[in-house]
């Protein structure tokens, strides 16, 4: 067998969903125009859902557009847990009139389809059950100030929904709440439109479907949140002081986040901020501010997205050459250029890792989950502190912009980190104990040298930084030896990150034979793959990377199995490239599993392509 | 002698310089190592900045005992931004040329001006690349002859012009070779509370020294044409100093011009008579001198500071690079709080 990447000829799954739905077991997928206020209609489903003890989670495809285009937004429920994404869905709710055709004909056999009663709508398929609330009625009915009427149109079928379903209407209530911040006036608003669609549902439909939700323990002690907010209040309690940004879809939540926020950071003794927001003038900009602001000490921080990237890859060469803490956080979107900026994908991961013109090795952080967000937020500072380096951090949009279910969050379990800094006192005693003190010495042996920053006040504090070549007192320096010995110091760092970054989480039997390797969001379809292909007699060990360079471990565990798939949402297999670059053996039994289709990956993806190949 | 913090001059000197003998830059860093010496400046609170050019080499060169940073061309301006936001008491100084500002640097300059940030920004302007070895950069003279790239068509960009279009509080022009006023306004910017632009014309005396060249010592000394007799009179650093006297600045002739910190900057009237706190005013003589070939110097435009960034996005008073971690990092409590909103 050989390493592969296998793409989109078994893209298109089969119509029918492959799986069993049952109560609080289905998916809803609901299509409405860009712009139209369903974002919010959503949302309250899924808190809904969240509030009555189900497992579910929510994935926005939306287009690049602010009103008009076509919208589709998946409501999954388990009650197992899992929260990937499904491709198929057994309720479509079709409000948009633009791409109704299409979505009825995704429905599979016993389907169910929602949609507005006076489009008058002819029933193409007799293998589905269609239901038709008059939604221009009820919001005739309803009271609704003019302005309003054009989007509060979508709460109808959340009043469809809530009685065809079984969502009780006080956790509708309650979740409209949630949904608006506490704010009543808009929540009642809402809930009236959406009281009168269950009133007008119970009296005039007739249920023809046993599918259903009710309450169970599903989602006690769990959070609803984005990875991006997530992220932002990592970053909050991790002692960031400086954020510089320039918007850019899918990471600009996750500055907006900081924003709101920031109250938790106002100095108690003067209400002055602590938290310094930059809106800068381009992504260039913004990373020579947190370069700046890092190099002067602060904790600093952006967040931007593949095209930012692009535009910060100089001062990343920079900052990694003159050793200088900061942290960039990627959420990124999919392709070259702009792409399709509302889509998912892990397309920067080579791009990271290998940022800059000359030998850049950066140091790259990968969550796989909301809680994780938050971690890293913090953490990445430590690391960064410690390590005196750029770190990035690769989230991602569905990771980034979509709810999750997630597990609390731990409280950072260790003081702030602020790694080799020599203030004042320290650097007094620096000199008693060794006579000199020099920036780019390697003192220690680990390659990571002590600093000092700008207002030190000592007479000896200072020393010049340069992106250009320097000897290891930081003195501009041409001689091809200190140049080898520089690179071969920074080498040495990195080689000891191996153990000191994020290790992978490893779930190893030494008597299965099949490993997957992967990383990010597509943790939740490979633990529902995983537990398909055990069921089918396919038994797999999994290890989840969660950080370059790679740890250690990483190398054992793909050379202590027969095959290694390595499972990734990019075009190009970009983490299986590294990883063959890494291994000296032979990696032959490695496969790589790539996507890249702009989606967030489904269990029955992996699933499919694991037991093809394990066939074969 | 030493100055007020008991420092000699030759304590304010950097690394030897490695730049052309004659380079207008050179004169420069002698003047900003005067300044900064006679001020008192301490120098650990001093930060120093530059892009990549000849001219932002020289930061090497001066005022040893402060830390330098040589960042990427023409993006000096946003590493000081975010090291000033870091740490509201450093007291910034950046060298530039006019490669690095007016070319790859315009969008970064007009913006550091735009948000107000306090710092020294100093353009060492000589009309050519040194470092690249002699191509027109944006300030070249229309119709001005180089040996290897020929006649520049295309009109220059005039500095002090964008710097008071894009808001700057203080905008001063001087030339190299003029060492006294180009202290004095070294001086009086080291006392500004905001962002201030010295467009200091430099000549390159290996790519761009032709008599014709309005960046050329000969045509430097020959053609200056100072707008004021300019005086300075240091207020803030060494606080322990005498009381500042303000002498008689009401006599027709002469502006006083008082500093966030209490130095006076007094303007006698020359040949011009320009009141540098007018704005238009400014505007038109630029543009008149400019359509004349006039090479006017001094201070062009000044204003009373307007918001620094650190005040627009309310700062504490601590730098934040030395809050304690408790005020960087909130309680567990604040943390359960905030999740039982997401419950
Ligand atoms: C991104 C980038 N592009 C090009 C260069 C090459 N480069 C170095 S200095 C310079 C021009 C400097 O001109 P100026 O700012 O006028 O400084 P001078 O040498 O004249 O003092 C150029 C183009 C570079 N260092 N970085
Ligand atoms: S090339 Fe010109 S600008 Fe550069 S050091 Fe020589 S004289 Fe100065
Ligand atoms: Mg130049």
């Amino acid at each position: 067998m050989c390493a592969v990447t296998i793409h989109s000829e078994t893209l298109t799954e089969p119509k029918s969903s492959g799986y069993e739905p049952g109560v609080n077991d289905f998916a809803m997928m609901v299509a409405t125009k860009n712009g139209s206020g369903s974002q919010t209609s959503n949302e309250v489903l899924i808190r809904s859902l969240f509030r009555m003890g189900i497992p579910v989670s929510g994935k926005n495809l939306f287009p690049s557009n602010i009103k008009g285009l076509p919208t589709w937004y998946t409501i999954r429920a388990s009650k197992d847990g899992y929260i990937a994404r499904r491709a198929t869905t057994e309720v479509a709710i079709t409000f948009n009139q633009d791409t109704a055709a299409e979505d009825v004909q995704n429905l599979p056999p016993g389907g169910i389809c929602i949609l507005p009663q006076e489009w008058k709508w002819t029933h193409s398929r007799d293998d589905i059950i269609y239901y038709e609330v008059p939604v221009k009625p009820i919001i005739a009915e309803s009271n609704i100030p003019k302005d309003f009427q054009d989007r509060i149109g979508n709460m109808v079928y959340v009043g469809a929904v809530a009685y065809l379903f079984d969502i009780p209407l006080d956790i509708i209530e309650q979740a409209l709440l949630d949904t608006f911040n506490g704010k009543q006036k808009p929540a009642a608003m809402n809930f009236g439109v959406v009281q009168r669609a269950y009133d007008w549902s119970r009296e005039n439909l007739e249920k023809k479907h046993s599918l259903r939700f009710e309450k169970m323990d599903g989602t006690k002690g769990k959070l609803l949140m984005t990875g991006n907010e997530a992220a932002a209040l990592g970053s909050l309690f991790g002692g960031l002081t400086v954020a510089a940004w320039y918007p850019i879809t899918p990471s600009t939540s996750l500055i907006d986040a900081v924003m709101e926020h920031k109250g938790i950071r106002k100095d108690p003794d003067t209400g002055q901020d602590t938290v310094a927001i930059i809106q800068a003038e381009d992504e260039l900009a913004a990373m020579g501010m947190i370069v700046g602001a890092g190099w002067a000490g602060a904790r600093a921080m952006t967040a931007t997205s593949g095209p930012g990237i692009s535009l910060m890859a100089e001062f990343a060469g920079l900052a990694y050459f003159a050793e200088i803490p900061c942290v960039i956080w990627d959420v990124t979107r999919i392709g070259p250029s702009t792409g399709l900026p509302t889509r998912t994908g892990q397309c920067d991961l080579l791009f990271l890792h290998f940022l800059s013109h000359g030998d850049t090795r950066q140091v790259v952080i990968i969550p796989a989950n909301v809680a994780e967000c938050f971690e890293f937020g913090w953490r990445a500072f430590d690391i960064a502190e410690r390590l005196q380096t750029p770190v990035f951090v690769m989230s991602d949009l569905d990771l980034g912009m979509n709810l999750w279910l997630s597990d609390p969050y731990t409280y950072p379990d260790t003081p702030m980190d602020r790694g080799k800094t020599l203030d004042k006192e320290k650097l007094e005693q620096f000199f008693a104990e060794r006579g000199e003190w020099y920036r780019y010495r390697d003192y220690d042996g680990d390659g990571i040298p002590y600093r000092t920053v700008p207002g030190t006040d000592h007479p000896r504090a200072a020393y010049f930084t340069r992106g250009t070549g320097h000897d290891d007192r930081a003195v501009y320096s041409e001689r091809s030896e200190d140049w080898v010995k520089n690179m071969d110091r920074l080498r040495r760092k990195l080689e000891n990150a191996r153990s000191f970054l994020p290790q992978p989480i490893i779930d190893y039997d030494p008597n299965k034979k099949i490993g997957i390797i992967s990383y990010g969001s597509n943790d939740p379809a490979i633990a529902e793959a995983r537990d398909r292909l055990a069921a089918a007699g396919i038994e797999t060990n999994y290890l989840r990377i969660r950080a370059l360079p790679l740890a250690h471990e990483v190398h054992d565990f793909v050379m202590n199995h027969d095959r290694v798939y390595v499972v990734e949402n990019n075009f190009d297999g970009q983490m299986h490239q590294i990883l063959r670059m890494e291994l000296p053996q032979d990696t032959t039994h490695m496969i790589s599993l790539a996507l890249g289709d702009t989606l967030p990956m489904t269990a029955r993806w992996i699933h499919t392509q694991i037991l093809r190949q394990e066939q074969e | 002698m030493a100055n007020a913090l008991g420092l000699e001059r030759a304590e304010y000197r950097g690394a030897p310089s490695t730049l052309c003998p004659g380079c207008g830059h050179d004169s420069i860093s002698n003047q900003i190592i005067s300044a900064a010496y006679d001020l008192s400046l301490p120098m650990h609170r001093v930060a120093k900045f530059s892009g990549i050019g000849c001219s932002s080499k020289t930061p090497a060169y001066f005022l040893g005992r402060s830390h330098g940073f040589n960042a990427v061309h023409g993006r000096m301006p946003s590493v000081v931004t975010g090291a000033v936001t870091a740490n509201r008491d450093l007291i910034a100084l950046a060298v530039s040329g006019d490669g690095d500002t007016g070319s790859i640097g315009l969008g970064q300059f007009k913006h550091i001006i735009r948000r107000n940030v306090p710092m020294v920004y100093i353009i060492e302007n000589n009309g050519v690349y040194g470092l690249t070895k002699g191509q027109f950069s944006a300030t070249a003279d229309e119709g001005q002859q180089l040996k290897y790239y020929g006649k520049n068509e295309l009109p220059p960009i005039d500095l002090c012009m964008e710097a008071i279009i894009g808001g700057a509080t203080f905008v001063a022009r001087s030339f190299s070779g003029d060492a006294k006023q180009v202290q004095t306004l070294l001086k009086a910017a080291i006392s500004h509370k905001g962002t201030a632009v010295l467009d200091i014309i430099s000549p390159c005396v290996t790519f761009n020294n032709a008599e014709t060249s309005t960046k050329s010592y000969s045509y430097g000394k020959a053609n200056e044409i100072p707008l004021h007799e300019i005086e300075f009179i240091a207020g803030g650093y060494v606080p322990e100093r005498e009381e500042i006297t303000i002498g008689d600045y009401a006599e027709g002739e002469t502006i006083a011009v008082e500093m966030h910190d209490g130095s006076v900057i007094r303007l006698k009237k020359l040949g011009k008579d320009h009141d540098p706190r007018n704005r238009l005013a400014a505007l038109s003589l630029l543009e008149e001198a400019q359509m004349d070939q006039i090479f006017l110097t001094g201070l062009i435009y000044y204003e009373e500071p307007r918001m620094t960034l650190a005040e627009t996005l309310n700062l504490t008073d601590t730098p934040l690079t030395q809050l304690p971690e408790h005020k960087l990092r909130p309680s567990r409590e604040t943390l359960d709080e905030l999740m039982q909103r997401f419950m």
